[in-house]
């Protein structure tokens, strides 16, 4: 039956789709009577034509790898994590309530720390709806949409009512000690002579999402539980047949997912922000989404996945300083992606296989 | 809490329920024929937009509708082809969709008005206006009926009385006509659809695009009867709260308008008294606000009843050998 | 008003003239010519895989046709689409039913035959034909009961009634009894009987050749997506249509040497379950199998023998009620608590019924299947780490040694065929040596060459001292390989025999629920005892 060589599903599927929404997404610019070339070189300067471009490209990268990874793992084990807005909510609570729980001497004894927080309210965020989903049945996908919507509340709650410092009008957090920043790329080059990247939020963080990025590898395709998630993920009548228990795979999935999206928040509120502001996400969490149906939720398909919309994110912000269009232009980018990568696959791959086939049949 | 006080909190709730007893009723239709759909949102605020866009280019209400209709329509169209004609996944067509109209309003509303995405403010007959029932101001003095009748029945807008009208006929649709029988069997067993000779692409088709229609009304109704004017993001995640109440209903025209009731109460209480005084504690309107979801989560674990959606819901349908 | 026309008009019912289809490169029917007279019960037998399913679809328009011609009552036709079928007077009754579970039988019946756009006056045409129907053709059914209360067999009925409803004059039937306990089949032929009588036209497809022999009147065999022979079933013989059916003389015999039974493997004793919807699917199931011992178990689908492998394999299925005892090698099993590790590791090896969806991932190469179970073995973990080059070592040895083609474990299960398939999952389980091997349906969708290989091994293993525990619901697999036989019906073991002391028919009788052993007919279970409920399916 299938007749379509590997390379094409996993590499010319999505690239057909992606040059799609491009197209796409340029006639919506001519469409409100802006020039697409115009733009996207506005966006390519922006994001890829200067040190400080690239910085901030970097940062927004960071943020989706790990909302990638996190959809990513979930997928895997056939759940629709859509929560990853809320768990990195929950992410950037952890870690400001390690930071600024300790008079921590210096980041390098912070970050573990902050990032164990991150990580274990991530993961507890999505332990609830994993935990209904195994025991009671009740549709991942609607839980964790509300768990988005409770995470807000609560943050807001929190920022507006406990968090905010005494006299401050701003519904934040109190700043992080300045012994608790992390440093930055720029830091890092400096090290080395050189300048690059300077004022920008991109951070150390970065590496350690690329580390993220093949302990997931490591995981899903090395280890025993990445055997059974994938194994669960395809049949679970195959899971019990095998003594792989459904609950133990999807609760501990989502405990990984959760984890992994709450780590952005190291990059975004210890990194970059330096405090807890409302709605620190920033939507990254839906990005996820698409970054993880782009990049066919491997790990390194994330991270090229994550690498476009970060050039996207800081283009958009580009877009709007210095044309007339918004920047939710990228919203819709990234609304087209999802459509196409994702809901609208067939429309690629139907004609596709076919070509193939015709192919074959004419060499053969 | 006095009488007028209760008078005047049930109003706003019914003012507020209008826009999700719409949507409900919209996801309603599609999740009965089986197809999933998480793009409520999506839909309303794309026909919010073009609601308020036409009615104040054309200063007329009614054709602020029609577009809108057009508007969510269009959106339909995209979850039609995307669930329906090339079987792909309903809940990731649904995100793309939210998305979707998220962008598209900024972008198209910027290039329009200069606004950064707000419509400007309508007025007079670009709006839809509330209507005063028969002897609603003859009877406003008689006791408990007259504040009833003038100050809570009356004095809503026509699409209000719509929305409401909405669910005997959706329940007579639904139950008492083939159209009805066909749609629910396409949502539990479209195969039993499928080998009577009928199509199970027309009718999820049909669904989507009823969907559609009313998402368009809950839209129109947001930005030209609730609201003077469009503004960015305005539907504020009442396309889930409706997904939520759809969920709570368990998928039923009468349980819906129940559900519906509640979640707009409790934003008309959270609207009224932002930190309710109960004596022993104080109940922020975050908490409030949060309440729609939490209820659901129970709802959806089960302790409360158990809420099993349409069997086929989610699927694509595929002809098997 | 059939049944005269049975006399004026000689055109058979249908005529079908080379009819060819093809799926891709596959070729499902050749060149089919058929012809069915009005009238009668006409048999279309054959392996799965045969082509039968597919030629019916074609007839009830769910394909087209690539070439050939379709004739109904002597007219030309062509059937596009399923609504042209049933205007042709063309009914189906599928194996897997097309009902709604929450909707009444009422409304199943109208659906997509409905009168008008509002349900009332169709519901009440729909009620009073039915009370015609059912005193017409002993179609009893409640009108007003949701499909999900119904029984496996008033589920067919509904079926039945459905095509009735819409005037069908032939109805296709495909496997109606694969999911039938035996007294169900038999109320079945009753009533196909009595439509024929009144002049409908049936064709039953199965295959199962007592089925043919008791009903039909004439028989049509397809071997291969080609029809082999058509004959009049009482001027043939099962042994002949046999031959037919696999286009050599195939006798199930396996050479084997007499058992020599050692100690007890396992021990069942007073084994009770029910299930999460409160229907008791074993009641009372006491079992012994010894070392160097194939136990076979026979019985009609659906009596219990998937809850007795799943709880044996342990995974009973969610939200069930256990009770009873399990010992292996003398040390007590748990009944509940365990799973499909555990029991691997106490040492039972399971090939399950359905391998594509439980002994297999049809997605994972052939080397992650071959350990898939017995992931966590010693010799494949390395820590939290699988040993990926142990995984391939092994899986192309048991590869090797089950000659399965084509031999490359870096292919997915889904592009081997269903009997290299099950020699991956038979190889994975024998491999290991369990002390038990659990084997349900092990021949099922498996050519005839495999077959021989696979029944090999089982022999082997059992020679080797194993028990071996077979659920098969082909009676001649068990004759040939059982040592001892068991009959399960309705949940119980209705008896024991030594196949070499034994019948078909015995067995026949003992699978109907009846002992012809037994003086006491309290023994014997009323068929009016059948359970409701949804039996899993016979498979496709």
């Amino acid at each position: 039956m299938e007749r379509m060589p590997k390379w094409a599903d996993l590499i010319l599927t999505p690239l057909i789709s992606l040059l799609l929404a491009f197209g796409l997404s340029a006639l919506v610019i001519l469409a409100i009577g802006e020039s697409p070339a115009e733009a996207l070189k506005v966006m390519v300067t922006g994001s890829l034509g200067s040190s400080y471009g690239w910085g901030y490209t970097l940062y927004y990268t960071t943020n989706f790898i790990f909302t990638g990874l996190a959809v990513a793992i979930a997928y895997h084990a056939g759940l629709f994590n859509i929560g990853g807005e809320g768990q990195a909510a929950m992410g950037g609570l952890g870690v400001t309530l390690v930071i600024l729980a300790l008079p921590w001497p210096h980041w390098t004894l912070a970050l573990p720390a902050a990032m164990a927080g991150a990580a274990l309210f991530g993961a507890l965020w999505a332990l609830i709806p994993a935990w209904l989903q195994a025991r009671r049945g009740s549709h991942i996908v609607i839980t964790t949409i509300m768990f988005n919507f409770i995470a807000a509340a609560i943050l807001n709650y929190l920022l507006v009512n406990v968090m905010r410092p005494v006299g401050s009008m701003d519904p934040a957090s109190a700043s992080f000690p300045a012994a608790t920043h992390l440093p930055r790329l720029s830091d890092l080059a400096l090290a080395f002579g050189i300048t690059w990247g300077k004022n920008t939020p991109a951070n150390i963080t970065f590496l350690i999402a690329l580390a993220a990025c093949f302990a997931v590898w490591l995981l899903i395709w090395r280890s025993r539980i990445g055997y059974e998630i994938r194994a669960f993920g395809r049949s679970e009548p195959a899971a019990l047949y095998a003594g792989i228990s459904p609950s133990r795979i999807i609760v501990a999935t989502m405990l990984i997912s959760g984890a992994l999206a709450g780590l952005m928040a190291i990059n975004n509120v210890m990194g970059g922000g330096e405090r807890l502001i409302l709605n620190a996400p920033e939507g990254a969490g839906f990005i996820g989404i698409a970054v993880a149906l782009m990049g066919r939720n491997h790990p390194l398909g994330v991270i090229l996945a994550a690498l476009l919309f970060g050039f996207l994110y800081q283009g958009g912000g580009q877009l709007a300083l210095w044309t007339s269009i918004p920047r939710e232009l990228i919203v819709v980018i990234q609304a087209l992606v999802i459509l196409l990568t994702g809901a609208l696959d067939n429309m690629v791959r139907m004609p596709l296989e076919r070509a193939f086939a015709a192919l074959s049949r004419n060499r053969g | 809490m006095d009488f007028t006080t209760l008078i005047t909190i049930l109003d706003s709730a019914v003012r507020l329920m209008t826009p999700l007893l719409l949507a409900c009723l919209a996801g309603l239709y599609s999740e009965r024929a089986g197809v999933f759909d998480i793009g409520l949102e999506g839909k309303m605020l794309m026909a919010a937009f073009a609601a308020a866009s036409v009615a104040f280019l054309t200063g007329s209400a009614w054709l602020g509708l029609v577009a809108g209709i057009a508007g969510s329509l269009a959106l339909s169209l995209i979850h039609g082809l995307a669930a329906i004609t090339f079987r792909g996944n309903q809940l990731i067509s649904g995100v793309a969709i939210n998305f979707l109209a998220a962008g598209l309003t900024m972008l198209l509303g910027q290039r329009i008005f200069q606004l950064g995405g707000r419509t400007p403010s309508l007025s007079g007959p670009a709006r839809f206006g509330e209507i005063t029932l028969p002897l609603a101001d003859t009877l406003r003095e008689v006791p408990v009926i007259g504040p009833i009748y003038a100050g809570l029945i009356s004095g809503h807008s026509l699409l209000v009385y719509l929305a409401f009208a909405l669910v005997p006929l959706t329940w007579w649709l639904l139950f008492r006509t083939r159209f009805g029988l066909r749609l629910r069997a396409v949502g539990e067993n479209p195969a039993s659809v499928d080998t009577a000779g009928i199509s199970v692409t027309r009718i999820r088709y049909a669904a989507v695009l009823i969907c559609g229609v009313l998402c368009g009304l809950a839209g129109a109704y947001l930005s030209t009867s609730i609201a003077a004017g469009f503004v960015q993001d305005m539907t504020a995640g009442r396309g889930y709260i409706a997904l939520a109440a759809l969920i709570f209903a368990k998928w039923r025209p009468w349980p819906a308008l129940f559900a519906t009731f509640l979640f707009g109460l409790l934003e008309a209480v959270a609207n009224r008294y932002p930190d309710l005084d109960l004596g022993v504690i104080t109940v922020s309107s975050i908490f409030m606000q949060a309440m729609p979801y939490i209820l659901t989560v129970i709802i959806l674990a089960g302790f409360v009843g158990r809420a099993i959606p349409p069997r086929a819901g989610g699927e694509p349908y595929v002809k098997e050998r | 008003m059939s049944g005269a026309a049975q006399q004026e008009d000689p055109a058979p019912a249908i005529e079908l003239r080379g009819i060819s289809k093809a799926f891709g490169t596959v070729q499902a029917n050749r060149g089919i010519d058929l012809t069915v007279p009005r009238g009668t019960i006409h048999g279309i037998i054959g392996e799965n895989g045969a082509g039968k399913s597919t030629l019916m679809s074609i007839l009830y328009g769910f394909y087209r046709p690539d070439a050939g011609q379709i004739l109904i009552g002597g007219q030309p036709v062509t059937i596009p689409d399923s609504q042209s079928a049933i205007r042709a007077g063309i009914g189906m009754v599928f194996q897997h039913f097309k009902l709604v579970r929450n909707f009444t039988v009422l409304e199943n019946v109208i659906l997509g035959a409905e009168d008008g756009a509002r349900l009332r006056p169709s519901l009440a045409r729909a009620r009073r034909e039915l009370q015609r129907l059912a005193a017409e053709y002993e179609l009893l059914v409640d009108p007003d009961t949701l499909i999900e209360d119904l029984s496996v067999g008033h589920q067919q009925r509904v079926e039945i009634l459905k095509a009735l409803y819409r005037q069908a004059d032939i109805l296709i039937l495909d496997e109606p009894t694969g999911v039938l306990t035996p007294a169900e089949a038999d109320h079945l032929f009753r009533i196909l009987r009595g439509l024929r009588d009144e002049g409908k036209t049936i064709i039953l497809i199965t295959h199962k050749l007592r089925e043919i022999m008791e009903i039909t009147d004439n028989v049509s065999v397809m071997r291969r997506s080609r029809m082999v022979a058509s004959r009049a079933t009482a001027e043939t013989s099962t042994a002949e249509l046999a031959e037919l059916m696999v286009g050599r003389k195939v006798l199930l015999r396996v050479d084997k040497a007499p058992a020599r039974p050692g100690a007890p493997v396992l021990g069942v004793r007073g084994l009770r379950m029910t299930d999460a919807t409160g229907v008791e699917r074993l009641r009372g199931i006491d079992l012994e199998i010894r070392a160097g011992e194939i136990l076979g178990i026979a019985g009609v689908a659906g009596n219990g023998q998937t809850q007795l492998l799943e709880i044996l394999g342990g995974y009973p299925e969610p939200g069930a009620r256990l009770s009873g005892e399990l010992v292996l090698n003398g040390q007590a099993l748990p009944l509940t608590g365990s799973d499909g590790r555990a029991r691997r590791r106490a040492g039972i090896g399971h090939v399950p019924e359905d391998r594509q969806a439980e002994g297999l991932i049809m997605d994972f190469t052939a080397w992650e299947n071959a350990a898939f179970g017995y992931h966590d073995a010693p010799e494949f973990r390395r820590g939290w780490f699988l040993d990926n080059a142990a995984m391939r070592a092994d899986a192309a040895a048991k590869i090797e040694h089950f000659d399965v083609r084509p031999p490359d474990p870096e292919l997915p299960a889904k592009s081997f065929s269903g009997g290299n398939q099950q020699k991956i999952v038979v190889a994975r389980e024998v491999e290991r040596n369990p002390d038990l091997l659990l084997i349900g349906q092990p021949t099922r969708g498996v050519d005839i060459g495999a077959i021989e290989f696979i029944h090999k091994r089982i022999v082997a293993l059992r020679d080797a001292g194993k028990a071996v525990l077979l659920v098969s619901v082909e009676l001649d697999e068990i004759m040939a390989l059982s040592d001892r036989i068991a009959v399960m019906f309705d949940g119980r073991i209705m008896g024991e025999r030594r196949p070499d002391q034994t019948t078909s028919g015995d067995l026949g009788s003992l699978m109907a629920g009846v002992d012809p052993a037994s003086t006491d007919p309290q023994g014997a279970m009323p068929p009016a005892a059948a359970h409701p409920g949804h039996a899993p399916g016979a498979g496709a």
